[in-house]
């Protein structure tokens, strides 16, 4: 099978589906003439030129909302956001009009809207330019909301994505553009609302999304090490969700540690800790823990970005309270 | 600043006088022969007949406790839905804030669907999930009323590139209210809409329902820039200025309008010189922000009865003529409030469907364009 980054993994799902389908147009800033900031589309304005490769004013809210527009009359609009930070200035686009148009005319409009763009920190951007928003995404319903973490799910994820008729948030890892994987050639889609085990385990339940995937990976390596076998379970998908796979997971290892970059309150992990006590109380042996950034904005300096986000020890010891190794007096300090 | 207030009201006793001088230096010609005949002009007095009595009929049903949530009705400002919306052709789309049950009317849908969803009744025209500031009717080329002031802008200049880029040859008349001109969205879309006009691509017919106020906030006392027209100025699209009271001076600025528009692929831009003759919602009734007087002078304006003293005066009706008009609308509302009323509430399991097509449905590939 052919290797790719995740970045051209991501392109080839675009450009293949805008060959196949005329009404797939993208819009954005920077993303035609200049490639993209993070080169994600960079060349498709040449095979598909300026009508269905838009470059936009720097104006989220109009954009967004033009999307939003062109999505119920026809067209299958990929908005690019430079990075998710900036679609606070298109919230009121995608909450009030994206998610609610369905329900609102009786069922009358569909939204067949793809939002992608990098999301989540880690590379010293600081506070304005650094946001985890699969929670915040999450909340509101009449949203799908997903977060491939391989080269393989992000191109059958967004072919999903741009093939769905309700608006997509597609959040992907900055930090992952770059890393390679084994990607199909053609057409495949990968569901949403499907979570992947990453890695079979029996003794503990390592829950994540995202670039926290790659990490608990990393994690589970080193605790094999000590003869403790992880489950890294990949959530990919926020909204809908795959409560199925984390029950079944926990019921075979009795013990879960939920993983994200984003702050804890009110967050996907307390979500996913949630579910698993309503749906597999009697078989935890142990409260379950959630991994998060630190309370704070995101700070710039590189030693306290890297304290403010989870790291392999910090789930490492996450992981030695659950199984009861080391005492339980810290579970509530992150 | 007490003395700013009292000048600001004396200065706005003589709005209306002013709106239709404005609207006349900027729109039709004097003397210039009317576009529409007798017959269809009659015919369009009985649809604003209608609008007005639905309005007034939602108006007791608010008051008497049928009707939930927020009501914003039309009264006083028929002639520009009416007008524009003349020029409706199959295969264009129209869009609108909350102030909306004038335009699902005139664009044909059901008066008895209207009055049902303002009721909260499962018949209503979106199975009583949105009300009165959601009507949609997608088969009549009416893509929503919205509650975000300014948020839909972007939507409608969205569907204008929609239209052109698979060349239906459809236009978007997009309509919006003062208030929303202040709104960012609106500078964003209009911008968006200007540049995109530019390559034929974006046919959106912007239609300023200038009724004075935003909520109570007089168009003074929003912005220094007062003539609302002005502002698409910054975006490169063309506009002018109509009298929003005189039926006969829309149709004739929206025919143009509308005409350019569909041969061009650019946006057009109209401010409509009108009033809201009723307060901003039904629950408004101080309206400390406005004189009697004020409401008085515009009343002399009423759109409707302006189109009567011309029917008459053409002979293209008596006055019995127009009074079997106004008592066949009275009853077709009456049968609306009735039918709203007898209908049954939502069935319960409505509550949760059309949040999303399907939960896990994905589609084949290349599905193709189309609605």
């Amino acid at each position: 099978m052919p290797v790719k980054t995740y970045r051209d993994a991501l392109k080839a799902a675009m450009a293949e589906e805008m060959q196949r389908d005329e009404s797939v147009v993208l819009l954005g800033e920077d993303i035609g003439v200049y490639g993209g900031t993070h080169l994600v589309t960079n060349g498709l304005i040449d095979e598909f030129g300026p009508k269905r490769v838009i470059d936009t004013p720097i104006a989220e809210n109009g954009f967004t909302g033009a999307a939003i527009g062109m999505a119920m009359t026809g067209l299958k609009p990929i908005v690019e956001m430079m990075t998710w930070n900036f679609s606070f200035l298109a919230a009121d686009q995608i909450i009030q009009n994206a998610a609610k148009l369905r329900y609102f005319s009786g069922g009358q409009v569909s939204v067949p809207l793809v939002i992608r763009g990098p999301n989540g920190g880690g590379v010293q951007l600081s506070a304005q330019h650094t946001h985890s928003l699969e929670g915040f995404y999450g909340h509101f319903p009449g949203l799908k909301v997903v977060s491939p973490a391989t080269p393989h799910d992000v191109k059958g994820m967004m072919l999903s994505a741009i093939r769905d008729p309700d608006p997509v948030i597609f959040l992907e890892a900055g930090a992952l553009y770059g890393t390679k994987g084994e990607v199909e050639d053609g057409d495949y889609t990968v569901p949403f609302g499907k979570a992947r085990v990453a890695r079979e385990g029996t003794d503990i339940s390592l829950i994540g999304y995202g670039r926290q995937v790659n990490l608990l990976l990393r994690v589970a390596d080193k605790l094999a090490e000590d003869g403790i076998e992880g489950e890294v379970i990949d959530l990919r998908s926020i909204r809908p969700f795959d409560s199925e796979t984390i029950v079944a997971s926990v019921r075979k290892t009795n013990r879960a540690v939920v993983v994200q970059e984003q702050w804890r309150w009110f967050s996907v992990a307390s979500e996913v800790a949630a579910i698993i006590q309503e749906q597999a109380f009697d078989e935890l042996d142990a409260p379950v823990e959630r991994v998060s950034g630190a309370e704070v904005p995101a700070p710039y300096a590189r030693n306290l970005e890297l304290a403010a986000f989870p790291s392999e020890q910090q789930i490492i010891d996450a992981v030695q309270r659950v199984l009861y190794r080391v005492a339980t007096t810290s579970a509530t300090t992150r | 600043m007490a003395t700013t207030e009292r000048q600001g009201r004396k200065s706005r006793s003589t709005s209306a006088r002013k709106a239709a001088d404005r609207a006349k230096a900027n729109g039709k010609e004097a003397g210039q022969p009317p576009r529409v005949k007798n017959d269809a002009l009659l015919d369009l007095y009985r649809k604003m007949v209608e609008v007005r009595l639905f309005e007034d009929a939602a108006q007791r049903g608010f008051r008497t406790g049928k009707i939930g949530g927020y009501l914003h009705v039309y009264s006083g400002q028929e002639a520009v839905a009416t007008g524009f919306l003349h020029e409706y052709r199959e295969g264009d789309r129209i869009i609108t804030a909350y102030r909306d049950h004038a335009h699902a009317l005139l664009l044909g849908s059901e008066p008895k669907a209207v009055m049902a969803e303002l009721y909260g009744k499962g018949t209503g025209l979106v199975k009583g999930k949105g009300g009165s500031m959601h009507l949609f009717d997608v088969a009549n080329g009416f893509m929503g009323g919205y509650g975000i002031v300014g948020g839909h802008i972007p939507l409608g200049v969205g569907m204008a590139y929609s239209l052109a880029y698979r060349k239906t040859g459809g236009i978007v008349q997009l309509f919006l209210g003062d208030g929303a001109i202040h709104n960012g969205a609106f500078h964003e879309a209009a911008n968006l809409a200007g540049l995109w006009g530019r390559d034929g691509l974006n046919p959106t017919l912007f239609v300023i329902e200038n009724n004075q106020y935003g909520m109570g906030t007089s168009v003074e006392r929003s912005t220094a820039m007062t003539d609302l027209g002005s502002k698409f100025d910054s975006y490169g699209i063309e506009h002018e200025k109509v009298d929003g009271m005189d039926l006969e001076a829309v149709l004739d600025c929206a025919h143009r309008a509308a005409e350019r528009v569909r041969e061009s692929g650019k946006p057009f831009a109209v401010e409509a010189l009108t009033y809201r003759l009723v307060p901003h919602g039904a629950a408004d009734f101080l309206e400390k922000y406005r004189t009697k007087e004020e409401i008085r002078e515009w009343r002399q304006r009423d759109p409707i009865g302006l189109l009567e003293r011309t029917l008459l005066e053409r002979d293209a009706a008596d006055e019995d003529a127009l009074k079997a008009i106004r008592e066949t609308a009275k009853a077709r509302s009456d049968e609306a409030v009735q039918f709203a009323d007898e209908s049954p509430d939502p069935d319960l399991t409505e509550l949760t469907t059309d949040v999303y097509a399907g939960e896990m449905h994905v589609p084949a590939a290349g599905s193709g364009i189309g609605e």
